[in-house]
């Protein structure tokens, strides 16, 4: 993405020719929609508004960047951050919310992203292991995991970071047990535990202001 | 996972309504348990109403009482440093249920919602009662190792998964609601039930009810209490069997007494009869050997989880004796 601000919603996926008729009836069906009925389905609150689209309006902040997008219903944060803004940083480990491999911050707390729906973060700031380095810097917890050599595979690695950079601002990584048990929601099929919490610790330790 | 509608609701008022008069809608809160159950096919919602936003997430200290917010997050509750002094059993139990993740996520409210983690109600390829009303259960002779010891029926022997529900059993909690009807309490005794012969009933809510608080009355409770949690590893996992205990003891003697369990029956277990016999005791080893004996004299298991009768006496020694050794 580099230092471009402005980004193509659309450049990122490929639009199919059903995506395409579902777009252009969705644009002919507003344009025989009488005014008040548009003005319900903005409010979000009419049922015969909200029945007669299949895609809502989503704006939120991910990474600094403000993005606003036409999303269904049921797609969750973490399919809107990998398919339609191409963040495959984030990764779908189990997609039930067993392995946390998927793991971002909404408004500085960490979650889930699989199993939040993306329609209900209207409005909120999102970071992605995308956004915490500050440019070609690495992030202190990125740097630690590095040193302490915190992986093996590397895919629960992103949500490991996440959870662990969350994890230290909340003041639960002061002793090796605290870090294991409240690192305990990010599973490591590797087995790099031993080196993950090392690696917390070091950055707990360290009192950098993460 | 099917489409469906998604609205925000504007108010607790306007989200009842809309639940009361759309039979295929429900509430989503942290969304933690229903995201997963409509991936499943478990749960089949045409429309979500959504209640995270509202303003229900206070936790606060009125005349004695202590009134959690439906939406107040489990990771909020847990830190707060009121319920920590003043429920610290809650707080455990809080801090013993699934991972920080979820915890931000999860909901008070949602909490008491959740549905069973039985893997017969969670795959649509096998019989479940409580899913699909008549159509058996896959538990009663299939693999039931996390299952029931006390209260099933021959329709259900499926277990609430809540840690957080065990603590507010002991503490004699009370559920506030609103509904079509306008507001009501419920004892949180009454608020889970067993599965009888309508397992597809959680709970004695009623269609379009909306959760707005839970209420713990005042308790001396600070000092021996303990929340021991059993699982097949040490963190971030169901119970196998939970226990809440909360003491008072004066001078070596057990004045009062709170014990309830998780992870072994279709709702939070009370040990009403435990607890009796624990007061005016002694709190001795033998004492707390006897109680955990005590409790598992009716229990019933299913083949795989026969160990968990003789896990349970053990769990609600080693339960009592932590906590009365707490200073």
């Amino acid at each position: 993405m580099g230092n471009d601000n402005s980004i193509d919603e659309h450049k990122c996926t490929d639009e199919t020719r059903r995506d395409f008729i579902k777009h252009s009836s969705l644009l002919t069906a507003l344009a025989i929609t009488p005014a008040t009925l548009l003005k319900a389905a903005v409010n979000e609150w009419d049922e015969k508004a909200s029945a007669f689209f299949e895609t809502v309006q989503v704006s939120l902040k991910v990474n600094g960047k403000d993005h606003r997008l036409t999303i269904e219903p049921r797609v969750t944060l973490l399919d809107l951050l990998r398919e339609q803004l191409a963040l495959t940083g984030t990764k779908k480990g189990c997609d039930v919310g067993q392995c946390g491999a998927c793991t971002v911050h909404v408004n500085g707390k960490r979650v889930l992203s699989c199993l939040s729906l993306a329609v209900m973060q209207e409005g909120k700031e999102i970071t992605t292991i995308e956004g915490i380095s500050d440019g070609e810097n690495l992030h202190p917890m990125q740097q630690a995991f590095i040193k302490h050599d915190g992986f093996q595979c590397g895919y629960c690695t992103p949500g490991q970071i996440m959870s662990a950079i969350a994890c230290v601002k909340e003041g639960h990584a002061t002793n090796d047990n605290d870090i294991r048990e409240y690192m305990s929601g990010n599973i490591c099929r590797c087995g790099a535990y031993a080196n993950i919490v090392k690696a917390v610790a070091s950055v707990s330790k360290g009192g950098t202001k993460l | 996972m099917i489409n469906f509608q998604y609205t925000k609701a504007p108010s607790a008022a306007a989200a009842v309504t809309a639940m009361t008069k759309d039979k295929s809608a429900m509430f989503i809160a942290g969304g933690t348990n229903l995201v997963d159950l409509i991936k499943k096919g478990v749960t089949n919602p045409q429309k979500l109403i959504g209640i995270a936003h509202l303003d229900l997430n206070k936790i606060e200290k009125k005349n004695n009482r202590i009134f959690i917010g439906a939406m107040a997050l489990n990771s909020d509750v847990a830190d707060d440093e009121m319920i920590n002094k003043e429920l610290p059993l809650l707080a455990m139990a809080l801090k013993a249920g699934a991972s920080q993740q979820i915890r931000n996520m999860a909901t008070v409210g949602g909490n008491l919602m959740q549905r069973t983690r039985c893997p017969y109600f969670n795959s649509i390829d096998m019989p479940c009662n409580k899913r699909e009303p008549g159509s058996g259960c896959g538990a009663l002779k299939g693999y039931n190792r996390m299952h029931a010891i006390f209260g099933a029926s021959d329709k259900c022997i499926a277990v609430h998964p809540s840690d957080m529900c065990v603590a507010l059993a002991a503490l004699d909690a009370t559920v506030h609601l609103t509904g079509a009807k306008g507001k009501r309490q419920i004892k949180f005794s009454q608020f889970h039930r067993l599965p009888g012969d309508l397992p597809q009933q959680d709970n004695t809510l009623v269609k379009g009810e909306l959760i707005t608080s839970v209420e713990v009355p005042e308790n001396n409770f600070t000092k021996n209490v303990h929340y021991l949690k059993v699982r097949d590893r040490s963190s971030y996992a169901f119970a196998l069997v939970s226990v809440a205990v909360a003491l008072i003891i004066d001078d070596g003697m057990i004045k009062d007494a709170r014990l309830a369990m998780g992870g072994v029956a279709h709702k939070p277990w009370r040990l009403n009869d435990t607890e009796n016999f624990l007061k005016g005791k002694n709190a001795s080893e033998t004492v707390f050997r006897e109680a955990g004996e005590l409790s598992v004299k009716n229990a019933k298991s299913y083949g795989y989880n026969n160990f968990k009768i003789k896990l349970s006496a053990n769990s609600i020694a080693d339960a009592l004796k932590t906590a009365a050794a707490k200073s």
